[in-house]
């Protein structure tokens, strides 16, 4: 099934609300984001137990991550203390890929709170060098 | 071997003053004591940037700093809509410079507030703030509260030093004599804790903040049973601790400014402390993130007038962040160049601004290679503030702490490239004569 939203057609997969947030190995990167600690600890999206059931994946497999704002591989991650129907997802390249830049008048890009949709996937997970490369051209 | 005691931290907000270093051979070779994971990697140090560079045939090109200053100030000079972005992992020092290369250039200067903490700066400007010093936190404090925050990841040090696990003046006992709410859509580090947990449903903060000023001015009454996924019963619990507080202290960090209501927010959170002040003495402050982002906004608020987002392009400073900060103004595709300083939009910006921001001629100032470098046209390596550099920096409660310089560097400071810089752009004009 296919729906419309504000900027194209995004396939339907399980629903979720999309936080973006610190995390301690983030910070520890925040002058080596070319780093594989960067990128093994940024490049996730944290799901509760029954979200990823539900979606058919296991720990460290594939997901991509569909907004009205754009789309994302990254690995899954089980997380109990994220709540069914929240997924959260570090924050940095990866997750700004999906997150909205309207800022309502305020400045501020909504970066919590953004309608996604996520499916199983076997496409890669980008490096941060080539994720950065879909922006130019 | 040297041993360097009462070393400042140049990551975070909280600034910990407090850190012992071993020195040898011109390199930081142990953190002993004070910084946690993320201030002790900071201060061990990362790969670096090694020269300045100019992309040519979309490859950067190591090239001498004057080609680097000539190149960035021809970019800036011709620019009719310049940006300049960052600010907050740099020192007062080169902010100062910051906004005054934005005044002769007739540029927009805003700085990572507006994707931090710039509703808190928004609401502060429309209720005011009664905040306190960490230090007040420390000796007095036996209430505390964090609200859409993680400190235990994102603050390490701040419940060790100021807050929850402190010991001071009044506070000797630590935390056995304090208690700990907090507030958060996930469980998380910090929430393990808590004394009291509140696991809100995403988005619904505002509605959180108003039902306990109603319980704190007297009207559970019209509280329902449950807000935003709060029972009633936790609330008036949570009420009641705030009410038996000596000292109570909020701290809110960007759970509360990324969502749905932003200002508005802070706004009814910094209410909630006047209602609490029926009661008792409590205080409210933002969990700032980068080291120096509150110097940016104290600097530029010096300078211009306004702490973020300013247009200097009329000849004075125009003041609207919802028009002007850089996210509004490349998504409107409305620069035509951007200097980025001490930041790194290219990880931290959403998709949609970063893609104007790869198509235009960039400059980027910074000790190390990250997101942004990528499609960066000149890169300045520069030496690492509160590393190899001195200066002033502005902690998360607004007390100006001089960052130490522990070793010497073969690189120039933000502040020396920033004025070259603006030095060329001078001359550029007098040249042109504009």
């Amino acid at each position: 099934m296919f729906v419309c939203t504000r900027y194209k057609w995004i396939k339907m997969g399980t629903k979720v609300n999309l936080i973006s947030g610190r995390t301690t190995v983030q910070g520890r990167n925040l002058d080596s984001k070319l780093s594989e600690e960067y990128f093994d600890e940024v490049a996730r999206c944290d799901l509760n137990k029954a979200d990823l059931e539900k979606l058919g994946v296991a720990a460290d497999e594939s997901v991509k991550v569909n907004t009205s704002y754009g789309e994302v591989i990254v690995k899954a991650k089980e997380d109990g203390g994220t709540p069914e129907g929240i997924a959260f997802m570090p924050m940095g390249p990866w997750a700004n890929a999906v997150v909205s830049g309207d800022t309502h008048g305020a400045g501020m890009p909504v970066y919590k709170g953004i309608d996604a949709e996520i499916e199983k996937t076997g496409e890669k997970v980008l490096h941060v060098k080539e994720l950065m490369q879909t922006y130019m051209g | 071997m040297v041993e360097v005691t009462d070393v400042v931290c140049s990551l975070c907000g909280c600034v910990c003053d407090d850190i012992v270093v071993e020195v040898e051979d011109n390199k930081v070779t142990k953190v002993k004591r004070g910084a946690c994971s993320v201030g002790k990697s900071k201060l061990m140090g990362h790969n670096r940037i090694k020269s300045p560079a100019i992309r040519v045939n979309g490859e950067l090109k190591d090239c001498s700093y004057d080609e680097a200053i000539k190149k960035a100030a021809e970019i800036l000079a011709a620019s009719r809509r310049p940006l300049l972005y960052g600010w907050s992992s740099t020192v007062c020092e080169a902010d100062k410079v910051g906004v005054e290369l934005a005044e002769e250039l007739g540029a927009v200067i805003d700085n990572t507030a507006s994707v931090c903490h710039g509703p808190s700066v928004l609401a502060i400007q429309d209720v005011g703030l009664p905040s306190c010093t960490l230090g007040e936190v420390k000796n007095r404090a036996d209430v505390i509260i964090y609200w859409g925050a993680n400190p235990a990841e994102a603050h390490a040090n701040h419940m060790k030093r100021y807050s929850y696990v402190s010991k001071g003046f009044w506070t000797e006992e630590g935390k056995k004599a304090k208690k700990l709410v907090v507030v958060d859509v996930r469980a998380t580090k910090t929430s393990k804790m808590a004394d009291v947990f509140l696991q809100i449903e995403q988005g619904k903060d505002y509605l959180v903040f108003s039902a306990l000023r109603a319980i704190l001015y007297g009207h559970a009454d019209v509280v329902p049973d449950e807000v935003g996924g709060v029972s009633k019963k936790d609330l008036l619990e949570t009420a009641e601790m705030m009410k038996g507080a000596k000292f109570g202290a909020t701290f809110f960090g960007m759970g509360v400014t990324h969502t749905g209501a932003r200002q508005n927010n802070i706004v009814n959170a910094i209410q909630m402390t006047r209602a609490a002040h029926t009661h008792t003495k409590f205080t409210i402050t933002p969990m700032r993130g980068h080291y120096n982002v509150a110097g940016i906004n104290q600097v530029c608020t010096w300078e211009t007038g306004f702490p973020f987002a300013v247009d200097l392009t009329r000849g004075y400073a125009w003041y609207n962040p919802g028009e002007l900060s850089a996210t509004d103004l490349l998504i409107r595709q409305e620069c035509d160049a951007a200097l980025i300083i001490a930041s790194d939009p290219g990880a931290h910006f959403p998709g949609e601004s970063i893609k104007h921001l790869a198509k235009i001629p960039v400059i980027q100032i910074d000790p190390f290679p990250n997101p942004t470098t990528e499609f960066a046209d000149v890169v300045f390596p520069a030496a690492v503030s509160g590393v190899e550099a001195e200066g002033n920096v502005y902690r998360m409660d607004n007390i100006p702490i001089r960052l130490r310089k522990l070793i010497d560097s073969e690189y120039p400071e933000d502040e020396a490239i920033l004025k070259r810089i603006l030095d060329e752009v001078r001359a550029i004009k007098e040249k042109e004569g504009n």
